[in-house]
């Protein structure tokens, strides 16, 4: 179910300090299914904390959350833990793919975490290893690629669920610019045809401009840009 | 500012230093509205505070101030609040209109098309509008948003284009890219601004 407007994931009013340090105050946000969002600001204004209320991993002090007409903030840690893991993606700025496992078992493995049965689960990874253009990787370890190969594994992996949001923060900060114009390039492309929706922290403006509208995250508020031009 | 025993200006980064890098085609007529809504003067007032805040080495002529101060008042933008005629000739005092507010307020919030060395127009265009009490925050996100927008396009066209397209717009993002980074540079630095710029 979706909330009257359209919207998949709309945050209002949302609040969250740690300690005496208010991380957010009053910030709102909106997105809908197939939507590119970039949350953008200087770094300590909010941006990441964010993103971490709206995936569930950080519940906020107050305010409300929606996904696809549920109110998140009322979910206790399983089912959030099942949201994330089912409806989800996520790519970080550095990988952060499992060292132990080829490739090919990383872009599996949320598909195992849910109970698929391995030959099904590679065999979903090697189609998004392909979307990404890195199925020659699938028996190399993330020790024996480079950081540009390893992000696109890591974008195979969050889209390997066929999630509904993904949440990206900083997915390019560790990339060379060619490789970050690659990563977003096959990252947009990808969730645009899954019509899933990215939430895009990022504070280059370059890497913002794959996105279809702007967040700015100033000492914990946020501002909407397209509601100003 | 203080010169070497030499007569050459020390190479110094300051607000003075930086505004003489103002663009050619800057309004002047809205400058000197924006100038004029702090309170009424007289045209050698105006040009004198003109050249103190935006024109150190190319101070404005004296004919283009009266000649668009003509202008201004033909298009009903400022009205002559008094004339002085003492010993010399006479000296009019010039005082924005309501009209010239609303001009003002509406050139402050257009955003500037995005292009090469914009910095000076924005530059002034932050500045009037702290000087004005107005707030400079918004016309600095005002001005990154459509410099964002116009970035999607270069983006979408990159997307789609062959290598020498790629290249072009390439080139236009990264000079978008710097624009972009002033803004968000300035806007941390507005406080500090807004203290010189008053004082």
């Amino acid at each position: 179910m979706m909330t009257p407007a359209g919207t998949l994931l709309a945050a209002t009013d949302l609040r969250k300090a740690f300690g005496t340090t208010k991380a957010l105050d009053g910030a709102e946000f909106s997105i809908h299914p197939g939507e590119v969002v970039a949350v953008m600001g200087p770094s300590g204004s909010g941006k990441s904390t964010l993103l971490h209320c709206l995936a569930g991993i950080v519940p906020p002090d107050s305010g409300s959350i929606t996904y696809a007409g549920r109110e998140l903030t009322s979910l206790n840690d399983a089912e959030r833990s099942a949201l994330r893991r089912t409806e989800f993606g996520f790519v970080f700025q550095f990988g952060q793919l499992v060292p132990e496992l080829t490739c090919v078992e990383n872009v599996a493995l949320p598909l195992r975490l849910t109970g698929v049965k391995r030959k099904e689960a590679e065999r979903t990874a090697l189609h998004w290893m392909e979307q990404l253009q890195v199925e020659e990787l699938v028996a190399k370890r993330p020790g024996e690629i480079s950081g540009g190969q390893g992000q696109r594994v890591a974008v195979a992996r969050a889209l390997v669920t066929a999630p509904r949001v993904i949440f990206a923060d900083e997915p390019t900060g560790a990339l060379d610019s060619l490789n970050g114009e690659l990563v977003m390039q096959l990252l947009t492309e990808a969730a645009r045809s899954a019509n899933a929706a990215v939430v895009l922290v990022t504070h280059e403006t370059r890497v913002a401009a794959y996105s279809d509208r702007e967040i700015v995250v100033r000492d914990g508020k946020s501002r909407d840009m397209e509601r100003i031009v | 500012m203080p010169q070497s025993p030499e007569g050459i200006r020390p190479a110094i980064y300051t607000l003075s230093v930086y505004t003489q890098c103002r663009v050619a085609d800057m309004s002047i007529g809205h400058t000197l509205l924006g100038l004029l809504e702090a309170g009424p003067r007289h045209g050698y007032d105006l040009k004198r505070t003109f050249d103190e805040k935006f024109g150190h080495d190319r101070p404005l002529a004296y004919g283009q101030v009266y000649s668009t101060m003509s202008r201004l008042l033909k298009n009903g933008l400022v009205e002559v609040d008094g004339v002085e005629s003492g010993g010399g000739p006479e000296r009019k005092r010039y005082a924005i209109t309501d009209a010239g507010i609303t001009d003002v307020g509406a050139w402050l919030s257009q955003p500037e098309k995005p292009e090469p060395y914009l910095h000076s127009t924005l530059y002034t265009k932050v500045v009037l509008a702290l000087l004005t009490g107005r707030r400079a925050d918004e016309l600095l996100d005002t001005q990154r948003a459509e410099h964002l927008r116009l970035m999607r396009i270069l983006t979408q066209r990159k997307r789609k284009g062959d290598i020498a397209d790629q290249l072009v717009c390439d080139h236009a993002l990264f000079h978008l890219e710097a624009d972009l980074r002033w803004l968000e540079l300035t806007a941390a630095r507005l406080d500090q601004l807004a203290r010189e710029v008053r004082r």
